[in-house]
């Protein structure tokens, strides 16, 4: 409050037509968004238990659910602390660092070429009302038919290799970038627009300083959306296309086959790392790019 | 100066209106006959106001002026390149902070950097908003998101401003002191204004003239000349006069609207 009384001074003695400042500053300061969020103990006590009850729930079906209500051997669901602690023997750990590195190249080269064209497409369909007409029901359609139909086609084409695993991650994470993208570039305000108009603003212009910044909160839901998808991808194609570095997937196929349950719990787990991690750094990168003046709905209580 | 639809009438006549509606008539593609035949000039100088009932087609006279819409008949003259403006929302680019939001119609009229950054400067010191330059539009208030977008034009150093109901969503304190700078400002920079309320009591404050628009398809059916000297007090609206002036205009608009 003090630091906002100054700045009032300040308008104050500047040759200024307003006497008002210091009401609206403190209309201001009372503003909701001026706040940092304030965090409650719900906040906190909230992740570990569920996390708890997961763990639990995880032991629970391992000694006694597979057997009473399944009729299952115990070993095809092995307890979590064995999962970690056979994941964490040098052989397997090696392999499965390996495996994590590798299977995340895949998921970054599928996820940015997804971007690139995704963005592109998306921009592209702004500009011209016919070409969004037409190509939207490619996109549906290419969301609509499951990915592992289009495998065993994708093989047979592009062979076994790396090229067919990033074309997997690409098909599967693209729509959500096209439709965030193009959700967001049509986002702008009418009345902006009219100021856009008004000066005579080119088509370029306009897309670069209303439409695109316009869209940037979008696009970043789309991003996290898509990484998600993309580490999906690179793990099925892994499951299919075995030619080339071993990543968490071809690992998880490997152990399942052999029968060694607790690896290949690890390699499942490994997963829902990476995808969780992927997830979390675009939110942040998100944040840090539009956070400062992008207005969640979402109530920080 | 340039001339939006219809026939150049003026020929070699010096234009000396800032703003001119000759004849204009508004029917949208749907077939709404949102205004009809109207005539009325703002000189330099003049504050003119504009009050109607909502939906009398207020919105769209100033779309018309601004070159936004262009009428269905008749000519309105205007020079589009020293306009300024003020909607009935500021909007703000959300992601721009209060300096480079005010920097923005000049930077999309091409003005050099250096000589717009110097004139923002001179505009945010204009408006009262100094200190909070470097803050982003979801952390103003109302009232300051209007100076703002006030300041946005400017810049321009307009000829005429044209202004939809700007203060329509703010509260009453926060409408009367910025009608009180607005005031201000009109005398100290001289342009020409073209003012849209509902609120007669604004514009009987404002004005050096004010019209009255009957109900949908608008047209002028009242003007009053607003005699009181500038520059006027804020206890002007105490006034027995302008008490009386606020009742005449308010049945020309009862009128208008039975």
């Amino acid at each position: 409050m003090t630091a906002l009384s100054n700045e009032v001074g300040l308008g104050a003695t500047a040759p200024s037509i307003s006497e008002s400042t210091l009401a609206e500053a403190q209309e201001v300061a009372s503003q909701p968004h001026d706040q940092t969020p304030t965090r409650h103990i719900s906040d906190y006590v909230g992740p570990p238990i569920t996390f708890a009850v997961f763990i639990g729930f995880w032991y629970l079906m391992s000694d006694w659910g597979l057997k009473h209500l399944f009729d299952k051997p115990k070993f095809l669901i092995p307890e979590p602390h064995v999962v970690v602690h056979d994941s964490l023997q040098s052989v397997p750990r090696g392999d499965l660092l390996r495996g994590l590195g590798y299977t995340t190249q895949v998921v970054l080269i599928g996820l940015g070429i997804s971007i690139v064209l995704g963005m592109a497409l998306a921009i592209a369909m702004a500009q011209a009302r016919w070409l969004e007409r037409s190509v939207w029901p490619y996109l549906v359609a290419l969301q609509a038919i499951p990915i592992l139909a289009m495998v065993p086609l994708i093989g047979s084409i592009m062979g076994y290799e790396v090229n067919s695993r990033i074309l997997v991650c690409v098909i599967i994470s693209i729509f959500p970038i096209v439709s965030n993208t193009l959700f967001g570039l049509l986002s702008a305000d009418q009345g902006q627009h009219d100021l856009f108009t008004l000066r005579n603003a080119s088509r370029f212009t306009r897309l670069w300083k209303l439409q695109l910044p316009a869209a940037m909160p979008s696009v970043f839901t789309g991003f996290r959306i898509s990484a998600g998808l993309s580490v999906v991808g690179a793990i099925v194609g892994e499951l299919f296309f075995v030619r080339g570095g071993k990543g968490i997937g071809a690992l998880l196929d490997q152990y399942r086959s052999r029968n060694i349950y607790p690896l290949a719990f690890g390699a499942l787990v490994l997963c829902a790392v990476l995808g969780i991690a992927v997830f979390i750094i675009f939110g942040w990168i998100g944040k840090l790019v539009v956070g400062r003046w992008y207005v969640s709905t979402r109530k920080s209580s | 100066m340039t001339a939006v639809a219809g026939s150049h009438s003026i020929g070699d006549i010096p234009i000396l209106a800032a703003l001119k509606f000759d004849n204009v008539s508004m029917t949208y593609p749907d077939g709404t006959f949102a205004l009809d035949s109207t005539n009325f000039e703002v000189h330099p100088g003049e504050f003119v106001t504009i009050v109607g009932p909502s939906g009398c087609g207020k919105s769209t006279l100033q779309r018309i002026a601004s070159g936004l819409s262009k009428p269905s008949t008749g000519t309105v003259t205007v020079d589009h390149d020293s306009l300024g403006y003020v909607f009935q929302d500021a909007t703000l680019l959300q992601w721009r902070t209060v300096r480079k939001n005010i920097e923005l119609l000049a930077e999309l009229n091409g003005v050099p950097k250096a000589e717009r950054q110097a004139k923002a400067q001179e505009t945010i010191d204009l408006v009262g908003l100094n200190g909070f330059e470097s803050k982003y539009p979801k952390q103003l208030s109302g009232g300051m998101k209007m100076r703002a977008s006030l300041a946005r034009s400017l810049v321009l150093d307009p000829k005429l401003f044209l202004f939809d109901e700007p203060f329509g969503a703010l509260d009453e304190i926060t409408r009367e002191r910025l009608n009180d700078e607005l005031l201000s400002l009109f005398q100290r920079s001289g342009f020409a204004s073209l003012f849209i309320t509902h609120s007669i009591y604004e514009a009987v404050f404002l004005s050096t003239r004010v019209l009255v628009m009957s109900a949908r398809p608008g047209r002028i059916v009242g003007d009053f000349e607003i005699p009181f000297e500038y520059p006027r007090a804020p206890d002007l609206r105490f006034e027995p006069q302008f008490a009386e002036l606020s009742g005449r205009v308010s049945h020309a608009l009862r009128g208008a609207h039975s």
